[in-house]
């Protein structure tokens, strides 16, 4: 190696600095370690910086006794002064750890409890929405039987109970303008398994059955009224009870309610 | 006693030998401390802080690691900055003038009228900019030659030969 080659590369004023990688380090520590020119040159030059970082002190004055009590090495009785102090601030760091641990594990705890609540508070919206959604509907439902029955280009007609079933009975709504009929079953008995009803038109001299189709519908709806087409010229609306598929002509024996348009 | 008798007494916890070192570095890991928090009293602070953890922390010093002076101005540079992250420090922050430790010599009401303190402040005040710059990044900042070349803008391969000039100019004025 080339003592002055390295001495003026100026290495060992970093070496000094600190700011020299750990391989460098190591380099430099060996090589100052096996040449005395070198050591001298790391010495002058720390000597310097000693200097030239003392001035930056200003006016505050140092004694080693200020920090003798507070090392712990050969002096036992400085053991004994600083192991409680160490100790204490061991015992509230241990509890601000534990503290810490704590309150993220019970913030966890309930961040998965707020989400919880938050999903169940989705699904209930949700169910709140279907409601009001089917509340809205069936208002709008009723509003418009309310126009059906308060229209007084609608022919209202009352179809009563016959042999087979005393008690039945139906109302039919006839709006001649849409050529439909608002058929309000309410007062009909379940039909049996296997059994439907068929609604009529019927003109009546001579009487001749026209089919407006079967209430196919008729356990699952609600509100027991049917809107069915009639362009028909009726005199006549009858409800039988038909097999399942409807008949090509009324039984009459299962004519369950008739009722006449009143003109 | 030769330094390096009293370094391998120091990591085996002789107290005798720290106070002969704490003695000998103690101004100088003050004055980088104080060039970093520019406050007196919590220079003062510190750098006792920092002889104490020297001396816990005895044990993992090496001089394969460097010299315990610039071990020690490690500790020192690290925990002035981490004052100088804290909530106190950044509350007095106002309250600052000195930017450089050449500020801080040049105000210096040092009574000490010795060659070397005239001589310091002759030489900070003929001292360049880089020079001034160089010095305060690499002795009292702690920056490695990649970011003070990046801080100064001069090239990487420059900051070795140019710190070497600077330093030299030191040591001519000191006779060392």
């Amino acid at each position: 190696m080339n003592i002055k080659e390295y001495i003026t590369s100026g290495i060992l004023e970093l070496y000094i600095a600190g700011s020299l990688s750990q391989e460098e380090n190591e380099e430099v520590h060996n090589a100052i370690s096996e040449n005395q020119e070198l050591l001298a040159e790391v010495k002058s030059i720390e000597n310097a910086i000693l200097q030239l970082t003392a001035f930056a002190k200003k006016d505050a004055t140092y004694s080693f006794n200020d920090i003798k009590s507070k090392l712990k090495g050969n002096n036992p009785k400085v053991i004994s002064l600083s192991k409680p102090k160490a100790s204490l601030k061991t015992y509230v760091s241990w509890a601000a750890a534990i503290m810490f641990g704590t309150t993220l594990i019970l913030s966890v705890l309930q961040n998965n409890q707020l989400k919880e609540q938050l999903a169940s508070r989705n699904i209930e919206k949700e169910t709140l929405e279907a409601q009001i959604d089917s509340a809205s509907t069936s208002l709008a439902a009723a509003e418009k039987l309310i126009e059906v029955f308060r229209d007084k280009d609608i022919v209202s007609v009352s179809l009563d109970g016959q042999t087979v079933s005393p008690t039945s009975y139906a109302k039919v709504y006839w709006d001649k303008k849409t050529n439909s009929i608002y058929l309000d079953a309410k007062g009909l008995p379940e039909p049996p398994k296997g059994k439907v009803y068929q609604v009529w038109s019927l003109k009546l001299s001579p009487l001749t059955p026209t089919s407006l189709g079967t209430l196919n519908s008729f356990i699952a709806d609600a509100n027991k009224i049917f809107t069915i087409t009639n362009a028909n010229e009726s005199e006549a609306f009858g409800i039988t009870l038909e097999p399942t598929g409807g008949n090509l002509t009324p039984t009459l024996e299962q004519l369950y309610t008739l009722g006449t348009v009143q003109s | 006693m030769p330094e390096e008798e009293l370094i391998l007494q120091f990591r085996e916890k002789n107290i005798k030998a720290y106070e002969k070192l704490y003695n000998k570095y103690c101004d100088s890991i003050s004055g980088v401390i104080n060039n970093i928090v520019k406050n007196d009293d919590v220079a003062q602070e510190i750098t006792q802080d920092v002889f104490i953890k020297a001396w816990n922390k005895a044990g993992t010093y090496s001089p394969k690691k460097g010299r315990l002076f610039t071990w020690l101005l490690n500790i020192a540079r690290n925990a002035a900055i981490d004052y100088t992250r804290s909530k106190k420090f950044k509350q007095s922050k106002q309250n600052l003038n000195a930017d450089f430790f050449v500020d801080i010599l040049e105000s210096s009401s040092s009574l000490d009228s010795s060659t070397n303190t005239i001589g310091l402040k002759e030489f900070v005040t003929k001292l360049g900019d880089t020079c001034k710059s160089v010095i305060e990044l690499l002795y009292f900042k702690g920056f490695t030659q990649k970011e003070a070349s990046e801080e100064l803008g001069i090239p990487l391969g420059k900051i070795k030969t140019r710190n070497r000039t600077c330093i030299g100019e030191l040591r001519s004025m000191l006779s060392i």
